[in-house]
């Protein structure tokens, strides 16, 4: 009996064409993503059926996490920079070109600004524990919150704030939130949704 | 196709005697760097958010105390309507003037399309069907996006459409407000104002939760 004789074949693969896919892929997610910002605090927004997408550049955002914790971010650097700066000046502080540099470089800020230098001195790790149960004072008594917005403004005429807060978080908060901003005559802000479908009947 | 191959010049003739060149053939393996787009991809993909946040555009009313009461602009009993925010899926809502005697003037509804939506529609009859009219009317090609938008504005701001406040209690989650506002864009509404609530407004809601004790007890 002969012996049927397999043919030897190579089992290799050609991943030529898998590799054009995934460089193709790799090419779209490069050119269309913007990295989410890192929050101290993750935040649920409510959903609405408002299409208006939010301007990318000259944005102040509020962050409200769901306890009343208030945070800011600048989009720009320079504008970070000056803000804290006139700011100090509100609080009489004065800061060095160290802090500055290590203030620049935060993606969200909410300290009060008489642990500002003590906040600034950590190393980053550390700020990242510690930023979740800070936040900028927003109350009647020491409203350093309107200070920001304020100095904010003065540095950037075209700033546009936008207000993103977790739809758990009590009116109250809200309220004081924007009863500061009107205060300021900021009058137009934009409230930051997720997108709901619904059918208008 | 990720083979090269380089055929010897020679061809036949070297085959026997000489140096024996084969044909070689490079093979470049890409399995690592399939391996290595793959990690980069899932990075990507974990790391970004694709669909940029939606916004709501509010104006809020000026806080200035210098405004004098001529600049205010008042609005007509008729047209008004006012909703209470409380906490839950709960919303209080009265139109015209409230009516402190009577309990029931204080009407409950809630977030669903049968609830509030349905009666803001009502209410607003006039603009939405309007609008629907116009959205119809950009369907087909008939106008452009400028020219609805301008005229949609039109129509939200007309004469004889309802103007809502929306005041919340201090019960109320940033969701309900967001929730009311919404409702304000899906019936088409172009006046609305978020205010403070008043001790007025709290105590139609005391009153309401009472069944009426406190205005009997008021009234006498």
């Amino acid at each position: 009996m002969s012996k049927v004789k397999v043919a030897r074949k190579s089992t290799r693969i050609d991943m030529t064409a898998m590799s054009d896919v995934t460089v193709l892929l790799l090419t779209f997610f490069m050119l269309t993503s913007t990295f989410v910002k890192k929050e101290p605090v993750q935040v649920t927004t409510p959903a609405s059926v408002s299409e208006i997408k939010i301007p990318e550049t000259n944005i102040l955002s509020i962050l409200i996490d769901p306890k009343g914790k208030v945070f800011l971010s600048l989009d720009k650097q320079s504008d970070m920079v000056e803000t804290l700066t006139s700011v100090g000046k509100d609080y009489g502080i004065t800061f060095t070109p160290g802090e500055i540099k290590k203030f620049k470089i935060l993606k969200t800020f909410g300290v009060p600004m008489k642990s500002m230098k003590a906040y600034l001195a950590m190393s980053s790790e550390n700020q990242d524990k510690v930023l979740k149960d800070m936040g900028v004072p927003t109350d009647k008594t020491n409203n350093e919150f309107k200070s920001w917005i304020k100095n904010a403004r003065v540095t950037n005429k075209d700033l546009r704030i936008a207000i993103k807060a977790d739809q758990n978080t009590p009116y109250k908060v809200i309220k004081d939130v924007m009863s500061s901003l009107q205060d300021l005559r900021e009058n137009r802000y934009n409230l930051i949704t997720s997108l709901k479908k619904v059918s208008a009947k | 196709m990720s083979e090269i191959q380089t055929k010897d010049s020679g061809g036949g003739k070297k085959k026997k005697g000489g140096s024996k060149q084969k044909k070689i053939s490079v093979f470049v393996d890409f399995t690592p760097m399939v391996d290595m787009n793959m990690l980069l991809i899932t990075f990507f993909m974990l790391c970004t958010s694709l669909s940029k946040p939606q916004t709501m555009e509010i104006n809020m009313p000026s806080n200035d105390k210098k405004i004098t009461d001529a600049d205010k602009s008042m609005v007509k009993a008729s047209q008004a309507v006012t909703l209470l925010l409380t906490g839950g899926d709960s919303i209080f809502y009265y139109t015209g003037q409230p009516d402190y005697k009577d309990y029931n003037s204080l009407k409950l509804s809630s977030y669903k399309a049968s609830g509030i939506r349905a009666f803001l529609l009502k209410r607003n009859s006039d603009a939405v069907s309007k609008i629907d009219d116009l959205k119809q009317k950009k369907l087909q090609l008939k106008m452009t996006q400028d020219q609805f938008t301008k005229q949609a504005s039109e129509i939200k701001n007309g004469k004889n459409t309802p103007v809502v406040i929306i005041k919340a209690t201090d019960k109320a989650t940033y969701k309900n407000l967001i929730d009311a506002l919404d409702e304000m864009q899906i019936c088409n509404i172009g006046k609305y104002v978020i205010d403070t609530i008043a001790a007025s407004d709290r105590f139609l809601l005391k009153n309401r939760a009472a069944k009426g004790a406190f205005s009997r007890a008021g009234g006498k």
